[in-house]
């Protein structure tokens, strides 16, 4: 294994492993606040009792994202130092700005919404609630715009050393692929929340208990579930595909599988691409769909594969053009799901359809799998590149970091998330288990005493 | 001007992570010995459950600041550092994880073992960042293309070829861990009240003997390692105001922490940890990291800092930002002062 191989490994596996836990409490900091809303307009127990359940939710998941996170900005300098070195002056801003601006805020106002309910009135702990959502998504929009310019670089120069450095500050901010990429993305959160939400509700129905909660999770799921099954595919994932395909062809044509340049070129449905023949076996193929997605006319010539030369081809192809039509297929099944499940609801027949409840309830680890793998077809999309047609992958990783210190540190990272990843399934079993009510924690309080 | 100007925000950031987050770790390291029941455990943590995770932003916001001010330092001591940061990584997670996480399990076995890993993990990351910074203080063999790469030890002998670990980055971890500790003990007398209270206090004396003490042992290995260390304050005799600074604040550790005055003990013991970060970045500049191979591969502050448009653009917003964030960081712990009241601070 080559070192760059163990130091794209190394930053690909904790940043996975990371952004389970952040696309649950970006979605959740929204619902969140949705329910405190409802709680203290209503001034309904039961409500509060239904933020305080997911604010403990949410601060597992938080905790879990804190510590899981730090890596993350540790690991552009230790496995990727010579690509921090000339891009620190770009990407080093908004990530400082991230912690400037967001964890700050975020950190202090959970601190006041998890411990300081009893200290705070009913209006500033609504308020610390609402301050947690704005930091994290804040937080999100950070990390987009450093991922932008990695994707899409503007607003930049080279100074004499090789280093670069910004010419626009707003324009850098404002990177258009960085606007398209949060929308989708933060959509994306909130998919993944609303599901487990409704996920948690239909667990209760279909358990027996605590269902006066399990409708109140479902109700909010199925309503933010199915805007935002609607938001991720029309317009965010529409517009940000569409970007995609006039920046960065070769990705659009992978993500594709489209080998040959053509006019009125189809989409595949379902098939395995074949890199040395340039095929895809077992095709099932809409016919001039990609033409009218990319350009809005069936006839449009779409750049295939055979335009772009060999050696800037994504690298690993055939895993690119899976991970988009997981995304892409998973992002069709919510939809489905939802608007199904919204009819239901409407029709005040959702609580008692079982079956629609035993969907929801399984269909809750997808979201994880369909984010995942939309940020999959984002970064492998992106190779060869580190930043995109300006320095390469290889160009980048920190070569004074043998691949065997690189593997040895890898390894210690599975252990420790693996350990991480059971103690975490426990606790959100444990969580779910107790419930919303306050005798769960009358029973929790006096087993600790 | 740029570059001094940055160079001090970044140690802002730096000292402001240690007075906070130093007392939290401190507390982590009492927690080992200090405390004797559930109740009491119960206590002490809830005196930091509602910040010790701000405190740590100030890690993040400090490395954020460090590589878009100082790209070339950043890429070169992350990388140079790297198994000894990875092994700072692994321990703020264990830390953090059973922190948090011991209050959501009931069984005492467990917790024990959860309060066991927060203890050492804590214990072992004053110990580690303590030798963080007196690697940056000896210096590191820089290549000529401004890289280094350090195994964990080689002869213990802080020579051409060091590790992170040697005779003297043993003590600066020693240092840093017994002033944690004094300072997370002083944070105990602050905000609990009772037996813990007076068993915080009761070791406070001990403490700040072996505080004084390491701290003029290390402050003559500094000297005997790099004695280019005194040649700000020789040139600029004004500036040995600093060493003055942290004999008056540990005096007035001693002085207050005797008058039973918790909190100016403790404003004290920050103002001891700000003078000997201040005098140690001041002892280094205007280099950011000496080279051990020739004062030719010093990485400097004009080898390393970005370029001028981005720190003026960064100015306006940092300043801006930092404000706003002193602002939560007050108000959080206004919203949470007096002493720790079981029955309110959990959650």
């Amino acid at each position: 294994m080559t070192a760059e191989l163990i130091h794209r490994l190394h930053f690909a596996f904790t940043v996975t492993f990371h952004y389970l836990f952040p696309q649950l409490t970006m979605g959740l900091g929204l619902l969140i606040v949705v329910l405190k809303s409802v709680a203290l307009k209503s001034g309904h127990e039961r409500w509060e009792r239904a933020a305080r359940f997911w604010g403990r939710i949410f601060a597992i998941n938080f905790v879990f994202g804190v510590v899981t996170g730090i890596p993350m900005e540790f690991e552009f300098g230790t496995n990727w130092a010579r690509f921090s070195r000339l891009s620190g002056g770009v990407i080093g801003q908004p990530l400082a700005m991230e912690g400037v601006f967001s964890f700050f805020l975020e950190s202090a106002f959970l601190g006041l919404f998890l411990y300081g309910e009893k200290r705070l009135s009913r209006l500033m702990h609504w308020f610390s609630a609402v301050m947690v959502f704005v930091g994290s998504w804040i937080s999100g929009f950070f990390i987009i715009v450093t991922d932008a310019w990695m994707q899409h670089p503007v607003a930049y120069e080279h100074l004499p050393d090789g280093q670069f450095q910004v010419l626009s500050f707003w324009q850098l901010l404002l990177n258009p692929w960085g606007l398209l990429q949060y929308m989708h993305n933060m959509t994306g959160a909130v998919v993944t929340a609303s599901f487990v939400m409704a996920a948690v509700g239909a667990f209760y129905l279909l358990d027996g208990r605590l269902e006066e909660y399990g409708r109140v999770f479902l109700k909010v799921g199925v309503i933010a579930g199915v805007i935002a099954s609607v938001l991720i595919i029309f317009p965010t994932g529409d517009l940000h595909g569409k970007y995609v395909a006039r920046n960065q062809p070769a990705a659009m044509a992978a993500m594709e599988g489209l080998f040959k340049t053509e006019a009125g070129a189809g989409v595949v449905l379902v098939g395995q691409p074949d890199e040395e023949t340039g095929r895809i076996d077992n095709p099932i193929v809409v016919n001039d769909l990609l033409s009218f997605l990319i350009y809005g006319t069936t006839k449009a010539e779409v750049q295939g594969l055979d335009r772009i030369p060999r050696d800037q081809w994504p690298g690993a192809l055939p895993l690119l053009y899976y991970a988009y039509h997981i995304m892409a297929g998973l992002g069709t099944w919510f939809l489905l799901l939802m608007v199904v499940s919204a009819f239901l609801l409407w029709r005040k027949r959702l609580f008692t359809a079982r079956w629609a409840l035993w969907a929801l309830l399984l269909s809750f680890p997808l979201p994880y799998i369909a984010n995942t793998a939309g940020w999959m077809t984002a970064e492998l999309g992106r190779q060869p590149w580190l930043i995109y047609g300006v320095m390469r992958t290889s160009e980048g990783y920190s070569n004074t970091v043998s691949a065997g210190n690189g593997l040895f540190t890898l390894l210690g990272f599975m252990g420790i998330y693996l350990l991480l990843g059971i103690l975490f399934t426990v606790l959100i079993y444990r969580e779910i288990s107790h419930g919303p009510e306050p005798e769960a924690d009358a029973k929790n309080a006096a087993a600790a005493a | 001007m740029m570059g001094f100007i940055w160079f001090w925000l970044v140690a802002v950031m730096i000292v402001g992570y240690v007075v906070l987050d130093g007392f939290d770790l401190g507390v982590g390291v009492l927690h080992l010995f200090l405390v004797r029941n559930e109740a009491e455990r119960r206590t002490s943590l809830a005196s930091i459950g509602p910040v010790w995770d701000g405190n740590e932003v100030w890690l993040l916001a400090g490395g954020g600041t460090l590589y878009f001010a100082f790209p070339l330092l950043y890429a070169s001591a992350f990388s140079g550092f790297y198994l000894p940061l990875m092994i700072v990584l692994w321990l703020l997670i264990l830390r953090g994880v059973s922190l948090e996480l011991r209050n959501h399990i009931e069984v005492g076995v467990w917790r024990a073992l959860l309060d066991g890993l927060f203890g050492l993990s804590s214990a072992l990351l004053t110990i580690f960042f303590g030798a963080a910074l007196a690697n940056v203080l000896r210096g590191v063999p820089l290549q000529a293309n401004g890289y280094f790469f350090l195994p964990l030890w080689t002869d213990w002998q802080p020579g051409l070829q060091p590790g992170i670990l040697d005779w003297y980055t043993v003590i600066g971890g020693l240092v840093a861990l017994v002033a944690l500790t004094l300072h997370g003990a002083l944070w105990l007398t602050v905000k609990t009240s009772g037996e813990l209270c007076e068993r915080a206090r009761s070791i406070v004396d001990p403490l700040w003997l072996v505080v004084a003490g390491l701290t003029i042992v290390s402050l003559v290995a500094t000297i005997r390692v790099r004695p280019a260390s005194l040649n700000n304050y020789f040139n600029y005799p004004v500036s040995f105001v600093v060493p003055f600074g942290v004999i008056a604040s540990m005096a007035a550790v001693w002085f207050f922490s005797r008058r039973r005055q918790p909190v100016k003990a403790f404003v004290s013991s920050s103002l001891y940890l700000f003078f000997m970060l201040a005098g140690a970045c001041w002892g280094l500049y205007p280099t950011l990291l000496p080279a051990t191979t020739g004062p030719d591969r010093d990485i400097t502050l004009d080898k390393a800092i970005s370029g001028p448009h981005t720190l003026a653009v960064g100015l306006v917003w940092w300043s801006f930002g930092m404000a706003l964030a002193i602002g939560y960081v007050v108000f959080v712990y206004r919203s949470f002062r007096g002493k720790i009241d079981l029955q309110s601070d959990e959650h």
